[in-house]
């Protein structure tokens, strides 16, 4: 284990040599003393391991075994309008940015519709234009706690960057495509997002992760979220990655007071997926809505980390994860809420629920709750079970057949984290996928 | 609502009520911990050989091993050398009737408010009393004799039964299960034994009051619980300490192990020395119990947990055999400056085995009280049925309350459900039974027994009442 660590490592500082020289000209900026900073601290850290509690149940050994070459180092990528067209999400008016390995794509982006003082654009042109826009914000919530952290840092270069300024209310979503893939190496994607609303300002963004072809590939992201006073924020993640790949994300999200933000997680693809979202809710009258779906096929490993630190008073968290695991599937839930020694009045659920359709399949799920305040109402669930018995025979009973019994039971499963998403021609989309990774009759 | 927080302080705030130490001569061993050591304490109970290797294999494994870190409670660390493992009353009496016993002894049991003698008549409980580590007496030997029940310390059983003792004993928790369990398998002084033959119902009640005694002698206990086919037995453990100034450790194991169609019941109250109001002082609880469950067997835990500085255990059941049943239920009540981490483990290896874990923790002063369980439900456990509530209850603005509850599913056709919850008394209850003309104080500890009440049903008679008497000490004081 020893000397494969160092050999990765070294693997990684001699492409950090090469992304190096490529970058000429920036050498001098904050970003690039915090890339150094972050390759000293991936040196350093011991690479996630299952006698560390944060990882126990998720073995990431596999992605660290290949050695994956930064996708700006590697040959580029190109793809046509038509398979753009095919991965976006339709039938609804948005925003695009497109993103091939990381890169931004302004081609194939749609960025024409946009209120005045809205900047949505790559965060690399962003560094170059207005510099101080960005180097007040990034880096300053995200601190680097692990292995894939360093490395997202180290190599920290282009993202979606959206900042929507006081007042301003961008109405359509901005839909975010990442394309990963590549035929002749296996590569390393490492996009570094910023999204800032400020106050009074509302943005609705959908992150959609999709495959360029069925190649092995990593997306290692880090995503930081400014909601100001008042700002409202809903976030879309919607990965359905290759089969082949792994997929992290660490998201850190700081909420101001009367803030609203909520996150949609929807979990399809990757062989191994890690997500971790955590949220500091930082003033008064907070709310902070979670919700997750994640499907487990084949030999998928998904696993969903979130943390919420109501540090302030009179706050209300809402956290609803569900998921179903079928084949040789695990899944992993490790919901921790946080509420600090004077956040009196604080609301917070959570409930974690799965389903295990195979034999196989496997869940470990842990929710944590730590109180340190005593006006407060906190409640946790968990359940694990197998489709009901008695509802699969009463509809059985009444004629309809095994396959369609069983996609209805699942279809009433998720409908409660379902219904949440706000863009109702969305939801159609996200039943299709359901189905079509459960290899399942839709419905 | 500031009335109402003044009277939960001023009850909180009150002394540990039983408080003492009792003068008698200890035969004690040195300071610090090494091979002769063991071989002293192995040599002063006169064990056979083959213990006294069993002792010394623990303690070669326990030098090899580092004191676990990761429970949510912070203590200054243990100095093992500056520990005496071996204390025993001088005069070991071995009496037939109580008059003979040590009157000084006598007096500590009434302030206890156990008057053997009375206990002996009326209660039908029969008492091993470990004082100190050693057996001084036992009772109703005779009764349980006849059913062919065997209830003696450990230390006899060794002599008296080697051969269950050494088939059973670290079968359920061996010495590298944990660093504490190490370290009590190498220097357990003394504990119970309990042998219950096929198809026995014990007609009683097990007792064993524990206490710890002299100072700075950290106390070693073992228990070994065998409840063989078809037997049921229904065992009590107690403790309350005197009040001391350094930290006391206390390091037990308790192994159950129940036979196919066998039933055991295992009831805790612990009621330890907590420390002062400042968190100065007080008992260091680590503590590994585990039973393992045959064939249609069941095995229910029930604790309620008020003293001790730092609790640390998480009694468990190993669902070995098919329909086997597994049940906690816990009452965890801290205060002043008091941490408690503690739980259950339930794994289910059998097919439809169930387990239900009910857990109450109250948390008042400066104290941080953690539910932590596991319920493991593995590949071949099928049908298997897992039910766990864990609530908590705050009483003031600087204590925690946590949970970090594990579940690790295998088998689809498990059916798991946990839910936890956490909430302050409610200023409407207190208000309401405050209409009905029942003071703050009254109102509280009705509010509070109300809480803990599902799991005071699951404690035998004697005990629910003691335990009600316990939580309304630790918690309000005066109020009975």
């Amino acid at each position: 284990m020893g000397t494969e660590n160092k050999e990765l490592k070294e693997w990684y500082k001699d492409q950090f040599v090469k992304f190096e020289k490529r970058l000429n000209g920036h050498s001098k900026s904050f970003m690039q003393k915090y890339r150094v900073e972050s390759l000293k601290k991936f040196d350093e850290f011991e690479l996630p391991n299952m006698k560390n509690e944060e990882w126990k149940y998720t073995n990431v050994r596999p992605i660290f075994k290949h050695n994956f070459r930064p996708a700006v180092l590697a040959e580029k990528v190109e793809v046509t309008r038509q398979l753009v067209d095919k991965k976006l999400y339709k039938q609804f008016d948005c925003n695009v940015m497109v993103f091939v390995n990381g890169q931004f794509e302004p081609a194939f982006s749609k960025l024409d519709c946009l209120p005045e003082g809205v900047l949505v654009d790559s965060l690399e042109k962003v560094l170059h234009i207005i510099p101080e826009l960005v180097e007040n914000k990034i880096t300053k919530l995200s601190a680097t706690e692990n292995s894939f952290n360093a490395l997202n840092g180290a190599f920290a270069l282009d993202g979606a960057f959206i900042y929507v300024p006081a007042g301003k209310i961008v109405e359509k979503p901005i839909q975010v495509l990442f394309l990963g893939g590549s035929k002749t190496d296996d590569v390393l994607i490492q996009p570094r997002n910023l999204i800032i609303a400020e106050e009074s300002a509302q943005v609705s963004v959908i992150a959609n992760y999709q495959p360029i072809d069925s190649d092995k590939y990593f997306t290692n992201i880090i995503t930081e979220v400014y909601a100001g006073k008042n700002s409202i924020i809903d976030l879309y993640k919607i990965q359905n990655e290759g089969s082949e790949s792994y997929h992290v994300e660490k998201m850190d999200v700081h909420q101001d007071e009367t803030s609203v933000f909520s996150h949609y997680s929807l979990s399809f693809g990757g062989s191994i997926v890690r997500n971790d979202v955590n949220s500091t809710l930082d003033g008064e009258h907070i709310e902070c809505n979670l919700f997750g779906l994640y499907l487990g096929n084949n030999d998928q490993h998904v696993d969903n980390h979130t943390f919420i630190d109501h540090a302030k008073p009179n706050c209300v968290s809402n956290e609803l994860y569900k998921g179903i695991l079928d084949g040789k599937s695990r899944g992993v839930f490790n919901g921790k809420v946080m509420v600090r020694e004077d956040a009196q009045k604080t609301l917070a659920y959570q409930s974690n629920k799965t389903v295990l359709l195979s034999d196989h399949s496997r869940i470990d799920t842990k929710p944590q709750l730590e109180i340190f305040a005593d006006d407060v109402k906190c409640s946790h669930g968990a359940t694990v079970g197998h489709l009901d018995d008695q509802a699969y025979f009463y509809i059985r009973s009444r004629g309809v057949p095994s396959d369609i019994a069983k996609s209805m039971l699942i279809r009433a499963f998720v409908s409660d984290v379902f219904e949440k998403i706000k863009i109702t021609e969305l939801r159609d989309q996200i039943n299709r996928l359901i189905f079509e990774h459960l290899q399942r009759v839709e419905i | 609502m500031s009335d109402d927080m003044k009277v939960v302080e001023d009850l909180t705030q009150s002394e540990y009520k039983w408080g003492f130490i009792t003068d008698i001569d200890a035969d004690e061993a040195p300071k610090g911990l090494n091979e002769d050591i063991i071989r002293f304490i192995s040599n002063k109970k006169n064990e056979p050989e083959w213990m006294t290797e069993w002792r010394l294999k623990a303690f070669k494994h326990w030098l090899t091993m580092k004191e676990p870190k990761w429970p949510n409670v912070k203590y200054p660390d243990v100095d093992f050398q500056d520990i005496k493992y071996y204390s025993a009353p001088k005069k070991k009496p071995e009496l037939e009737s109580l008059d003979q016993v040590d009157p000084e002894l006598l007096k500590t049991f009434e302030k206890l408010g156990i008057p053997m003698d009375e206990q002996k008549k009326l209660t039908g409980v029969a008492m091993d009393v470990v004082f100190d580590s050693v057996s001084v007496a036992t009772t109703f030997k005779e009764t349980l004799n006849e059913k062919g029940i065997i209830f003696c310390s450990i230390s006899d059983a060794i002599k008296n039964h080697p051969e269950l003792v050494k088939k059973y004993i670290g079968s359920v928790v061996p010495y590298t299960d944990n660093y504490y369990a190490a370290l009590n398998s190498a220097v357990f002084s003394d504990g119970s034994f309990v042998y219950i033959p096929k198809g026995v119902r014990c007609p009683m009640e097990l007792s064993t009051y524990f206490r710890i005694n002299a100072s700075e002698t950290g106390q070693f206990e073992r228990t070994l619980l065998i409840a063989d086919e078809e037997s049921y037995v229904s065992y009590l453990e107690g403790c309350t300490a005197p009040m001391r100034d350094e930290n006391q450790l206390h390091a037990a194991v308790v192994e159950l192990i129940s036979m196919d169609n066998a039933e055991i019941k295992y009831s805790t109250v612990q009621n330890w020395y907590p420390g002062d109001k400042e968190g100065k002082g007080g008992i260091y609880n680590f503590v590994t119990k585990r039973g393992v469950c045959h064939t249609n067997s069941k095995i229910s835990w029930t604790q309620v947990e008020t003293g001790s500085a730092v609790t640390w255990k998480y009694p468990g059941c190993i669902l070995k055999g098919d329909n086997s049943v597994g049940e906690f239920y816990s009452v965890a009540v801290t205060n002043h400056h008091q941490q408690a981490d503690t739980g259950t483990k339930m794994i289910h290896l059998g097919k439809n085995t169930k387990s239900t874990i009910i857990s109450k923790g109250i948390s008042a002063g400066k104290s941080q009280n953690s539910y932590r369980g596991l319920v493991k439900i593995g590949k071949n456990a099928d049908n298997s049925r897992n039910f766990s509530q864990c609530d908590s209850m705050l009483m003031g603005d600087r204590c925690g309350a946590h949970t970090f509850p594990y579940l690790e599913i295998e088998n689809q056709s498990a059916q798991v459900e946990h839910e936890a919850t956490t909430s302050k008394v409610g200023e409407d209850q207190i208000f309401y039974l405050n209409q009905r003309g029942i003071s703050t104080e009254d109102a509280i500890n009705l509010i509070v027994n109300g809480f803990c009440k599902e799991v005071f049903n699951e404690l035998p008679m004697e005990f629910a009442v003691e335990a009600q008497k316990l939580l309304a000490i630790s918690l309000e004081g005066s109020v009975g």
